[in-house]
């Protein structure tokens, strides 16, 4: 494999763009919209990535032209073709579209759950992982079979960190969630009995959401937050658990926002190690939304031939992972180790 | 022989009965582990005889106690090693009977259909929940056909003998059917 990609990552309210190769990331620059209150605001957060999209495309470009790597020595354009936002989405694919005419170079839309999954295996030892992909408004968890990425389970309503900011929001934590409740959570010292919603495969998060605020009433912070969380990762974690036995791989990679919160890793890890898997946790920047996962999956994508031509580059904000023909995998990945 | 411990729970045989218990998760807190082995034993007890009295075979639950079921041991052969066109269409009947009765089985697969006494027993409801929703009965279905699949030469024939015997008595069958197609193009693996 060869090339390089610049890729861009605007699916919410990280705008990021970075340029790989095969080797590394050689630059990234990134903007991201923090709502002066509440959470995400869609039509806000897109503004704010029309406004910054040049600085962070040009920034990128400057940063590489540094180590080297000039404009016209980039082969590909990526973006983020969805799941997300839909006026963020445009946004992005606006700007890609045109960065793909002036420089005259193919155009790639990415999946940017794959592209979690991608830059894991590309910057950790995971070689067929079952991921774990938990973010603000993704939670599933996938595998590669017989050449397309398959969701064993997933949230049938909204994401892990999603409730946990719902819930923080009401609680008057602020946005993001996620690193308060956890910061609670150490002080707990009682757990109280919160909705645990495993179907078959499948999850949901809004009703353990709604049920934790509602405990807020009787309880402390501290242990709404901790049962809260030991509720919902031990839900993600018994699919998780499930989909490895029943894939029999015997990796697992954590991916998204929420994979920085240390009692999930815990309760993975001691997963994997009672079933004799290896556990995977890239670096925290590769972690959350990133430009560099758009721009490497781009560049896997535009080595096999997976290109768009700039009229079918309608961005899909419920553009789902199954849906995606893996070409740059071969069918069977297991044989390859 | 049909005693394989999975994930989920254990599996072992004591005086001809078989024992089912849920395995301890050292991941998840104590208190929620046994509420949550404690709930599931439960559900799966309730609708292990749910079931049967919808006409659908299952074994016959003797005790139930924390995390653990003791029920009937099928002395019979896993319908992977037996199945045939004949036996594909009454496999279809039966799933008909159980998703008119409001339950999903939730991990249908040739290995948890028993050959026993000339008939199809249906075991293992350890995934089973009530759901009467297209989706959750396509999905059931086609998580079978993907056994059929992966382990037999004439799926095509097993998949046409399995909807005929679905359609025969179920009015929504050919709804639940067209879905599963459905379900197959969206690549879901559930």
């Amino acid at each position: 494999m060869k090339g390089t990609v610049l890729g861009i990552e605007g699916t919410a309210w990280n705008l990021s763009a970075a340029i790989v190769n095969e080797k590394d990331v050689i630059a990234e620059v990134s903007d991201m919209y923090r709502p002066p209150t509440g959470g995400i605001h869609p039509r806000e957060a897109a503004q704010h990535h029309a406004k910054y999209i040049s600085y962070v495309v040009t920034g990128v470009l400057d940063e590489a032209k540094k180590k080297g790597v000039d404009a016209s020595q980039i082969d590909a354009i990526s973006f983020s073709q969805g799941p997300g936002l839909g006026a963020c989405l445009r946004t992005v694919a606006t700007a890609a579209r045109m960065l793909a005419i002036s420089l005259d170079i193919p155009l790639v839309g990415v999946n940017h759950c794959l592209a979690h999954v991608e830059v894991g295996r590309w910057k950790t030892p995971a070689t067929d992982p079952v991921t774990l992909y938990v973010s603000g408004a993704n939670s599933q968890v996938l595998a590669y079979r017989m050449g397309k990425y398959r969701v064993f389970g997933e949230t049938l309503d909204i994401g892990l960190g999603n409730s946990f900011d719902k819930f923080a929001r009401t609680a008057g934590l602020g946005h993001p969630g996620g690193p308060q409740i956890e910061q609670f959570a150490k002080k707990a010292s009682t757990y109280i009995p919160l909705p645990y919603v495993v179907k078959g495969m499948d999850l949901s998060f809004s009703g353990l959401s709604t049920a934790a605020t509602d405990a807020l009433k009787a309880n402390s912070m501290e242990d709404v937050c901790y049962s809260f969380q030991e509720t919902a990762f031990a839900m993600v974690v018994e699919v998780t658990e499930r989909a490895l036995a029943h894939t029999e791989k015997n990796e697992i990679l954590l991916a998204g926002g929420v994979g920085a919160n240390m009692r999930l890793r815990e309760m993975l890890d001691i997963m994997c190690t009672e079933r004799g898997a290896s556990f995977y946790v890239p670096e925290k920047r590769f972690m959350g939304d990133n430009g560099a996962m758009i721009a490497y999956l781009g560049l896997l994508m535009y080595d096999s031939g997976n290109v768009i031509e700039i009229e079918n580059s309608h961005v899909n904000p419920n553009f789902r992972p199954d849906s995606v023909d893996v070409t740059w995998l071969p069918k069977d990945i297991a044989g390859r180790r | 022989m049909y005693l394989i411990s999975g994930a989920e729970a254990s599996v072992k045989m004591e005086d001809g009965v078989l024992i089912k218990e849920r395995v301890p998760k050292s991941y998840r807190l104590k208190d929620l582990d046994e509420r949550i082995r404690r709930e599931r034993t439960k559900a799966e007890a309730r609708l292990l005889s749910e079931a049967r009295r919808a006409g659908v075979p299952t074994p016959i639950i003797y005790d139930i106690y924390n995390s653990t079921i003791k029920m009937q041991y099928l002395n019979g052969t896993a319908v992977k090693h037996v199945i045939d066109e004949n036996l594909s269409e009454q496999i279809g009947s039966l799933v008909a009977e159980l998703h008119m009765a409001g339950i999903i089985h939730g991990d249908l697969t040739t290995s948890n259909l028993i050959f026993f006494n000339d008939r199809i027993y249906m075991i293992d409801f350890g995934l089973a929940f009530n759901d009467s929703s297209i989706e959750a009965r396509g999905v059931d279905v086609h998580v079978l056909f993907q056994t059929f699949e992966s382990t037999h030469r004439d799926h095509g024939i097993l998949i046409d003998a399995f909807c005929r015997g679905y359609r025969k008595d179920f009015r929504q069958a050919d709804e639940v059917l067209e879905r599963v197609k459905e379900i197959e193009k969206r690549g879901r693996y559930a």
